[in-house]
């Protein structure tokens, strides 16, 4: 029997060394038992003195027809009725061992009242049928099931489950489907009682960079009998961590830029709003607040009206989102804070103010439960390097991210709207007297910071809350970010979020503790202290008479 | 100190002291009515309404006056209608304290209906206490405590978390060996964790390196670090995260998870503070299989149950509440239950006053959505079946896994105080120690 | 406390200040003993009236001195949980454990004392840190930030990231202080128990004195010519330099003394409300307090104490009467009074006050309150 094992194993190792190239022999070179005649096998597990041996036989089978039967037997659904086995199926109709209706003379379907006898399984064979059926959902014919199902036989260290998985690698067409089984196949490999077999699978693992296997492979360094088994393990071993440190540290960093990227869309608004006309609004964060809710009213909408085409709220949210909240904008401005220029306090406790009603009123007629669901094309991410995926959304708001600080560049350095945008909040009087309608830009370029902020709050929530208090979660963040990088300059901004999303995602991992997230957080505004301690203002402060008005 | 007098004089004092009063426009405190025989009972209500908790705690507030609804229309308690005084603390534990001061001594209420957070009923504790109120809480928590003013009616530890970490470990739980403990921190994570660590090594036998632990302030948003750790933790496929998170961190804690691949057949989470309510707005592709474990899921197909949901479902139409929010959940079910309780033990004692009132709970048995409950005989914790359930792909909980029948309440864990327990009947005095088989009151110690 | 009825006809503040006196330190108490009036209220006041002690502190930066620090709240922290720990460690061992630490402590596992935690079993060191610690982190802070002519705009910001910071900080439960939990559960403050309604009277005459107290040392300060030279930093810092003033010594000296109020405050705070916690030493609370002073009116002592007291009071009544509205009408009002009542309840009573003058007597020339000296226009 043992031999016959390793005939298996590495037979299937063959195919496991050469990744994505299964050789035309590959069927013929798994033995074991074909396919099973149902009815013989339904005998033998029926009756009480051979119900053990029957299982025992399925352990090597690698085929999913005697799923149902097995499943049936485990849910006590397996029946003796008229002197052959019947399943009873969920409707209460019987069926026959391959799972096809009964029908009685009249072609009806039968549901038996009387005559009946339930096959029992025996309780201590309960948990092997289990364990046989999870075995078996490598053939499932969903997709991610037969992935996990894979994994967990890696898992499982019980060597009889290979042929199966060497069966099932056979069949599989999904190429990552198949890299499962192979991970499967090599980690269940490392157990094998021959060394040789286990230094090829600790090989494969290393070159694969099969993360999974890595604890196993560390004991295997430590303890194998078998002197190049043990150096393979350990050859892995390295091979294994090197990759891991590059793979971490590229995942740092993008979660780096990514933090950098969410710090800079939802501070861009302010940049304009606090840095270019030096209005502190307190209100930014329910502007932002204001944009995730027009996404998730857009969501609702197409959820009721529109269902078949979901997925596209997104693209309308995002414009939508900056009208709205632009709009408010606009009717802030020309309300209220026009009559507070040049009174910074009153605009800051106006703003809270107007924050706290904006807040309560979203949370009166929201209420608490909103969500905004990624549309299906967010989902998940790209598998940059084993193990290790970029969500969609993340990237989709670094890119969105810089997308908007392009086309606030461009309107404000390139056009003759931001000419004239910069010329009244540079020099008011004089700007006026050259026909400039300052009240007109004023409201304009505030709208255009609140309307930012409506694209940030809408972008967010793919990833974050819709709630009433998302406002308050970033607004001492996104003042940070504009006073780091000097009031007034976008590149300050650009330059200060990502500066303090990577920092801060670089320290993060690097502290111990139960409380990694907070200390960085700390120490990160640690360093902002001090460093506007020894600049004052910024990276890039504004020179001249501007720098007075601050 | 009658209260007539006091609202007069308080009006007189703000009248002098107060020059912004006018501000107020018409406002003034509540009428407070003479508590006569004939008026209402006055109950209160103390749940956030705003604040990072309001998410979980608005539904205990509707289900709270549901009930209360449904007492009335049954005619009241002791011939007298209930009228419950709502109050918002705003997640806002100092606001709990100073309200439920207002609620015993400014309004002088029967009993108290509230709070969820740990950290809102320690700090609303002492208050009771020192004024002998009650208090009903409904949400699970992490023992080591047992009040003569509360009746806990949430799950202790081994009913919701030690359960749930024995089906993780067991067979159908996927023969889980490593435990990532994540929580937000405050008093019930951090207790918890601090059981479930001791749990896990000395009963369950998993060494400590196979634990990890870690803590997120309420309202954390950014949990990327922190799942990438989960998947460096868990890349052997043998493990499980218990999750402990509060309130709205949850949603992008689960999106982050979703987002980076983490699968609940390669790493399930079980929850404990994230029920149906907190599931409804989150979009449950991502979250199908992971776990919960809870006294109670909206998903349970018992008559009870299926009356309970329809008329919570009504309420919430009459209330303006969307169908699609208008979930019930574990706490929720607790707090309807409360106000039933109450209602009972008033009637048992004919009198609305603590003493009588505790009195009357002990052993009081009720029946509940999920079939009977009872109020311990000592410890004023309740006895109550456990469920452990899986997402499915419609939203609810498939339930995988349950307990034969009612867990017996431990406000003390065995594994970190083996020998303490609680008493408050007939002349018990709180925790004690058995100490060479007597008790030793924790209250005497000092 | 008599009110200096004799002083000089200008005086008329003081005469109020001795009503007021008199009505919270003397007849609120004695309506309390006599049944009057109820312990809750009793005690509520006793909360607003603390808390209006960090307002004048608050005023006494921002209003006189245009300094507008968003960390107000951390000195207010400091002193609070300085008495705090005082009184957890005289409460200690009547915890629901029975354990010689405070109950926090033995769910974070810690079973021995914290040294720095020890100093606190003394009361006099307790006393201590609550008023001049604050006042010396104010100092520290000052030092480093005037001195580096780091002002206006940024200050705030600066000082708001602190506060942030701290809040972080103090919301772990590693620091030992109890996380978000704060510190809860005193017993008793020495060896008067907290629930005895004579000693929560006898906290309220406190704090009521004190309040009187922290007015008659502001209103000294502000008329001083130290007083005269804030407002002159408020009005026009650059032009005082130029004059040879060494202007960051006097703001470092206004901000430690606005950092001890604050800590007196929470002195006093903390053993009435029995609870104080990390969300009182936030970026939130520290708004709040510039908000009180606007509300009553910036630049005047009596804008500080109306401004902290009269919304404490709305927020009260409110989350009662309105719990669902109450954010909205008070957002409301602070945009309203702003927008139309610029300096504030004081400003507003000013303008009536002096609408009622002109009609009765024009003989006397309308003369201009502090209140409503220039206020508007000026940077931060």
């Amino acid at each position: 029997m043992a031999l016959r094992k390793t005939v298996v194993v590495l037979a299937v190792l063959a195919l496991a060394v050469l990744p994505g190239v299964p050789g035309p022999g590959a069927a013929s070179a798994v033995p074991g038992p074909g396919v099973p005649d149902l009815e013989s096998v339904a005998k033998r597990l029926a009756a009480p003195a051979t119900q053990e041996a029957a299982i025992l036989a399925l352990r090597e089978v690698g085929d999913p027809s005697v799923g149902t039967l097995l499943r049936a037997l485990k849910d006590g659904a397996l029946y003796r009725w008229k002197g052959r086995l019947v399943i009873l199926g969920d409707d209460g109709a019987l069926k026959d061992l391959a799972g096809q209706p009964i029908v009685d003379d009249r072609g009806q379907p039968v549901s038996p009242a009387e005559g009946q006898e339930a096959i029992a399984l025996e309780e201590r064979l309960f948990g092997l049928v289990q364990n046989l059926l999870e075995r078996l959902e490598v053939f499932s014919l969903d997709r991610q099931a037969r992935q996990s199902a894979a994994f967990k036989l890696g898992n499982s260290r019980d060597l009889s489950a290979i042929p199966v998985l060497a069966k099932a690698l056979d069949r599989e067409a999904d190429r990552q489907v198949k890299g499962a089984i192979q991970e499967a196949l090599n980690r269940l490999s490392l157990s094998s009682p021959d060394a040789a077999v286990r230094a090829r699978a600790a090989q494969f693992l290393g070159q694969a960079w099969f993360e999974s296997s890595l604890a196993q492979l560390r004991i295997m360094a430590e303890q194998d009998e078998d002197a190049e088994a043990k150096q393979a393990a350990r050859a892995a071993v390295r091979r294994i961590e090197v990759f891991l440190t590059w793979r971490n540290l590229t995942g740092y960093l993008f979660n780096g830029v990514s933090l950098g990227a969410v710090l800079l869309i939802m501070s861009l608004g302010l940049a304009v709003t606090f840095g270019l006309m030096g209005i502190i609004n307190m209100a930014h964060g329910e502007m932002l607040m204001l944009g995730s809710y027009t996404a998730y009213v857009v969501q609702e909408i197409f959820a009721s009206r529109y269902a078949a085409h979901q997925d596209y709220f997104f693209l309308v949210a995002l414009p939508l989102s900056f009208l709205a909240a632009g709009l408010v904008g606009l009717a802030l401005e020309s309300g209220i804070i026009r009559f507070l220029y040049g009174r910074p306090l009153e605009t800051l406790i106006v703003t809270w103010g107007i924050g706290m009603i904006f807040q309560q009123s979203a949370r009166l007629y929201f209420g608490d439960q909103t969500s905004v669901n990624s549309p299906s094309w967010f989902r998940g991410g790209v598998e940059v390097m084993r193990g290790l995926i970029f969500p969609w959304s993340r990237i989709f708001i670094v890119g969105l991210s810089l997308v908007a600080l392009a086309a606030l560049y461009l309107l404000l350095q390139r056009s003759y709207a931001g000419l004239r945008v910069r010329a009244v909040m540079q020099n008011r009087g004089m700007a006026s007297c050259l026909g400039v309608s300052t009240r007109k830009i004023d409201a304009l370029t505030f709208a255009l910071g609140t309307a930012l902020a409506g694209v940030a709050g809408c972008a967010l929530a793919l990833i974050g809350t819709v709630d009433p208090e998302v406002g308050k979660t970033y607004i001492v963040d996104a003042f940070m970010v504009v006073v780091l990088g000097g009031v007034g300059k976008l590149l300050g901004a650009v330059v200060a979020s990502f500066g303090i999303g990577v920092s801060n995602k670089i320290l993060e991992p690097s502290i111990g503790g139960t409380a990694a997230a907070i200390y960085a957080k700390v120490a990160i505004l640690a360093l902002v202290i001090w460093f506007l301690q020894w600049r004052p203002t910024g990276f890039f402060p504004a020179k001249g008479r501007a720098a007075e008005g601050a | 100190m009658t209260q007539g007098h006091s609202r007069r004089e308080f009006l007189k004092a703000s009248a002098l002291g107060i020059a912004g009063a006018g501000i107020a426009g018409g406002l003034s405190f509540p009428a407070i009515l003479r508590a006569q025989e004939k008026g209402p009972i006055k109950v209160g209500v103390l749940h956030s309404l705003s604040g990072t908790m309001a998410i979980s705690e608005a539904p205990i507030k509707e289900i709270v006056l549901m009930a209360i609804d449904e007492v009335n229309k049954a005619g009241g308690v002791l011939g007298r209608k209930v009228e419950a005084l709502v109050e918002d603390p705003a997640s806002n534990w100092d606001l709990f304290a100073e309200k439920s001061k207002k609620l015993l001594l400014q309004d002088k209420v029967a009993t108290v209906f509230g709070c969820w957070t740990s950290v809102s009923r320690k700090s609303v504790l002492p208050v009771f206490e020192k004024n002998n109120g009650l208090l009903f809480y409904p949400v699970q928590y992490e023992g080591e405590e047992c009040s003569k003013n509360v009746i806990y009616t949430g799950a202790t530890i081994n009913q919701q978390a030690t359960p749930g970490i024995d089906y993780l470990m067991s067979p159908e739980g996927g023969n889980r060996k490593k435990f990532y403990l994540l929580g937000s921190d405050y008093v019930y994570p951090r207790t918890t964790n601090k059981i479930l660590r001791l749990y896990l090594t000395k009963v369950k036998k998993v060494p400590e390196s196979a634990i990890a632990e870690e803590y997120t302030p309420f309202h954390h948003q950014d949990y990327q670090t922190i799942v990438g750790k989960i998947k460096s933790f868990s890349a052997a496929g043998d493990a499980a995260v218990i999750n402990t998170i509060n309130g709205d961190s949850n949603v992008p804690f689960f999106k982050e998870l979703a987002n980076q691949g983490v699968t609940a057949d390669r790493t399930p989470t079980m929850s404990s503070s994230f029920a149906e309510v907190e599931r409804q707005p989150l979009d449950v592709k991502p979250l199908v299989g992971h776990l919960a474990s809870w006294n109670y899921f909206m998903s349970l197909k018992t008559p009870e149950n299926l009356k309970w949901v329809k008329a919570y479902k009504e309420w919430a139409k009459q209330h303006g509440i969307a169908d699609k929010q208008a979930v019930t959940d574990d706490p929720m079910m607790h707090a309807y239950i409360h106000v039933k309780l109450w209602a009972k033990a008033v009637a048992k004692a004919e009198s609305t006053e603590v003493d009588r009132v505790l009195k009357a709970l002990e052993g009081l048995e009720i029946p509940s959505p999920v079939g009977k409950y009872k109020v311990d005989e000592k410890n004023h914790h309740t006895w109550k079946p456990v469920y452990i359930g899986k997402i499915r792909a419609d939203g609810q909980f498939d339930i995988v896994w349950k307990t034969k029948s009612w867990v017996r309440p431990a406000p003390w864990s065995d594994v970190t105080y083996p020998g303490r327990d609680c008493d408050w009947s007939g002349g018990g005095k709180g925790s004690y120690d058995m100490v060479g088989g007597k008790r030793v009151w924790l209250s005497e110690k000092q | 406390m008599v009110p200096p009825l004799g002083r000089r006809s200008w005086d008329a503040q003081l005469l109020w200040l001795g009503l007021f006196g008199i009505v919270f330190v003397v007849v609120l108490p004695l309506a309390n003993a006599l049944g009057f009036l109820s312990d809750y209220y009793l005690n509520l006041f006793g909360k607003y009236l603390s808390l209006a002690i960090l307002a004048l502190g608050m005023d006494l930066i921002w209003g006189y001195t245009g300094i507008l620090s968003l960390g107000q709240a951390i000195f207010f922290g400091v002193g609070a949980y300085s008495i705090g720990m005082h009184m957890m460690l005289e409460g200690s061992g009547k915890g629901v454990y029975g354990e010689p630490v405070p109950d926090f402590m033995i769910w974070n596992q810690v079973y021995q004392l914290p040294i720095f935690w020890k100093p606190y079993k003394y009361f006099v060191f307790a006393l201590g840190s609550s008023v001049l610690l604050p006042a010396a982190l104010a100092a520290l802070v000052g030092f480093l930030t005037f001195r580096r002519r780091l002002r206006g705009t940024y200050f705030a910001i600066l000082t708001q990231a602190i506060a942030f910071a701290v809040w972080l900080m103090l919301n772990r439960n590693e620091m030992k202080l109890g996380g978000t939990n704060g510190l809860t559960d005193f017993k008793s403050i020495l060896g008067f128990s907290l629930g005895q309604p004579a000693t929560l009277r006898a906290l309220y005459i406190f704090t009521a004195a004190a309040l009187v107290g922290a007015f008659l040392v502001s209103r000294w300060l502000v008329r001083s010519k130290t007083g005269l030279v804030l407002q002159a930093v408020r009005d026009n810092e650059r032009r005082l330099e130029f004059l040879g003033y060494n202007v960051a010594s006097y703001k470092i000296f206004v901000f430690a003394v606005s950092g001890a109020l604050a800590g007196l405050s929470g002195l006093l705070y903390a053993p009435q409300v029995g609870i104080i916690t990390p969300s009182q030493v936030g970026v939130l609370p520290s708004l709040e307090i510039v908000i009180w002073v606007a509300f009553g009116g910036r630049g005047t002592l009596w804008g500080a104490l109306l401004g902290a007291i009269s919304i404490n009071w709305l927020r009260s009544v409110l989350t009662a009467t309105y719990p669902s509205l109450w954010p909205i009408i008070l957002g409301g009002l602070f945009v309203t009074v702003i927008l139309f009542f610029p300096q504030g309840l004081v400003g507003l009573a000013n303008k009536l006050r002096s609408l009622g003058k002109r009609k009765r007597t024009f003989l006397t020339t309308a003369r201009v309150t502090p209140a409503s000296s220039k206020v508007e226009g000026h940077p931060l």
